[in-house]
């Protein structure tokens, strides 16, 4: 089994922007979202990561620089360890990382949800269409600025809104989960309510769902 | 005859080398679900054929999109264990154990070993549960009625034993971080190891059903062949990669739980064909039986939670109501959660379907950040284009079957 040293510093003596990110368990990696192509397809060549376990991306906030950051997790299935790579994308409001469906098949469909809920698009992938969500449907749900409540939205099928006047309607979780919040100085804002503050039993439903 | 796509099977070929030019029609495109009985839920497979040959299949996902990891963000991890349940919920004790094992990661946590073979005994229950649940649609799927009335017979027993434990059949919300929702009842084992016995004799029973049955070996050898290099590239996991001829089995690579302790065998296939993962799916189940013996044999005393983690396992009920440091730590436990450093971590197990994993990025307290469900059947499901093309409309029901997916993992 490689050390999780021995894969950074392999990795590093070839891309030298590549820097070792703070993990919990297996070795991680910071990235340059324009070498991620060529980092993994090192990893799986040269390191046998042979195996895309997930791709997935997190939205660090509304306010956070970068916003984006999208994380691959590789396994070897003869060496048998993990490494996680994690690329910032460039831009807060379009978030772009390249596309690896190519080096594996299995991408396609994880690239394919995280655009539809999270909203980075991958540059060069065949059918960037949602997966998990309806076609034509205009949210990012992941996304820390999408209430836990949800938006009101036409249903996927226009006729039938049209025609019933329906909407796929917000459902605030009143009544739960509850969850203190820590930390606070005022009693009353600690006590424990609903974390999804966008819109609870204290604050009104905001004009924009 | 246009041939930009090959033809698999062998019927499929003979069809196409015959067919003269004159009779060829437009291609006609079938939905095939989200309510067709061998979707194995709601999946909808959007098909283009030509005839009766699927020239372009594109599954289409999300009617059971629930929006799993957007809850996560808003509860505290123990809040969130009943949603595990409803992951792959023909397995949620499986689903329980990975979920408190990836948690007890990031808190950097050792659960007793009594905790550990708890959760060994339950895991390969579940996974028992869920083959014997995925082979009798199986043989439903492929005409063999009676295999779904005996493996039905004996889930039944496995519920028994589920409610005995944890006071529900189906949702069993099991697992706590830190440890259980409670000890094993007494005499529980014993139960199970007398399920084992009688168990044993009855699974070879169904699986001489189909085996060496004439219809189901024409439905399933050679049909949906998926290579190995496609198993991996396309990421599958579970059954459905080893049956490709992939000997990689979490268990046996990463071993958590105390799964090291314990003797057992990973069945690999060697064609890659529906038959194959059938095969592995029937000798798994033999294996998890060994393994509950072994587990039962050795099972240990001692604690069943982790003691030492005040800040994370809620305090025993009597201790609360007789002391105000317990009645404190309950509170903030149960109001703000079990309290975890920040940080990053991935863990997955090797689920009756394949990997169930969990990423969780924590940014410290008792609510994470945000957690990425890997569910085995979304991946084990992205195959489908490739692997259905150029099969008979039948053969691709023969395929859902032995992919074993189900949709509340895929669509979360």
């Amino acid at each position: 089994m490689t050390a999780p040293a021995d894969v950074f510093a392999a990795v590093q003596s070839q891309f030298p922007a590549v820097t070792a990110r703070p993990t919990l368990d297996h070795p991680s990696i910071n990235v340059p979202v324009g070498d991620v192509v060529a980092v993994l397809t090192h990893l799986r060549d040269v390191q046998s990561m042979d195996f895309l376990v997930d791709v997935t991306a997190v939205d660090w906030g509304v306010e956070a620089t970068p916003r984006f950051s999208v994380v691959w997790h590789l396994l070897s299935t003869t060496k048998n360890n993990y490494v996680r790579v994690v690329a910032a994308c460039g831009s807060d409001t379009e978030p772009v990382a390249p596309t690896i469906s190519h080096l594996w098949a299995g991408a396609n469909w994880h690239e394919r949800e995280t655009f539809d809920l999270l909203g980075v698009r991958f540059e060069g992938h065949p059918d960037l269409r949602r997966i998990l969500m309806w076609d034509g449907y205009p949210h990012h749900p992941l996304r820390k600025d999408f209430p836990l409540a949800g938006i009101d939205t036409p249903l996927p099928d226009l006729e039938v809104g049209e025609l019933t006047k329906a909407t796929a309607a917000p459902a605030p979780m009143m009544g739960g989960p509850f969850v203190a919040s820590v930390g606070e100085m005022n009693m009353t804002d600690a006590e424990p309510s609903a974390k999804d503050e966008s819109w609870s039993e204290r604050s009104n439903k905001p004009a924009t769902l | 005859m246009p041939t930009d796509y090959a033809f698999p099977d062998s019927a499929a070929k003979a069809a196409a080398a015959t067919e003269a030019p004159e009779f060829q029609t437009e291609k006609m495109s079938l939905a095939m679900g989200p309510s067709h009985p061998s979707t194995h839920g709601v999946l909808r497979l959007s098909l283009e054929l030509d005839g009766e040959m699927v020239t372009k299949c594109d599954p289409v996902l999300g009617y059971l999109h629930r929006g799993d990891e957007k809850i996560a963000e808003n509860m505290t991890y123990n809040q969130f264990v009943p949603y595990t349940d409803r992951l792959d919920y023909l397995a949620p004790l499986a689903n329980n154990a990975a979920y408190a094992i990836a948690v007890e990661k990031l808190a950097n946590l050792t659960v007793p070993p009594r905790c550990q073979a708890i959760r060994v005994i339950t895991s390969e229950m579940a996974r028992i549960s869920a083959h014997l649940l995925g082979l009798g649609a199986y043989g439903i799927d492929v005409g063999a009625w009676s295999v779904f009335l005996y493996t039905f017979t004996e889930r039944e027993k496995l519920y028994k034993l589920f409610e005995e434990l944890t006071g529900a059949r189906f949702t069993t919300s099991y697992s706590r971080i830190g440890g259980l929702a409670r000890d094993v009842p007494e005499g529980w084992n014993a139960n199970v190891d007398a399920f084992c016995d009688q168990f044993l004799p009855i699974l070879e029973e169904i699986l001489k059903l189909l085996t060496r049955n004439k219809i189901f070996m024409d439905r399933t050898i050679g049909v949906g062949v998926i290579s190995k290099e496609d198993a991996i590239s396309y990421g599958l996991t579970g059954p459905n990669l080893r049956g490709s001829g992939v000997d990689f089995d979490l268990r046996k690579a990463k071993p958590y739980s105390g799964y090291e302790q314990h003797d057992f065998d990973i069945p690999v296939g060697s064609k890659g064909d529906c038959y194959d993962r059938y095969l592995c799916r029937g000798e798994e189940m033999r294996q998890s039986v060994r393994i509950i013996k072994q587990a039962i044999k050795t099972f240990p005393g001692g604690d069943w939670y982790a003691k030492d983690a005040v800040r994370i396992f809620a305090p025993r009920k009597d201790k609360v109501l007789t002391s105000m440091e317990e009645l404190i730590n309950n509170f903030m436990i149960v109001t703000e959660g079990p309290q975890m450093p920040a940080g990053e971590v991935y863990f997955e197990a090797e689920n009756p379907k394949g990997a169930l994993g969990f990423f969780i990025v924590s940014k410290g307290g008792g609510v994470p950040y945000r957690m990425k469900i890997r569910g085995p059947s979304f991946c084990n499901l992205s195959i489908l284009p490739k692997v259905c093309q150029g099969n008979l409309v039948s053969d691709v029901v023969s395929i859902l079957g032995s992919l074993d997916f189900v949709m509340g993992e895929c669509d979360r």
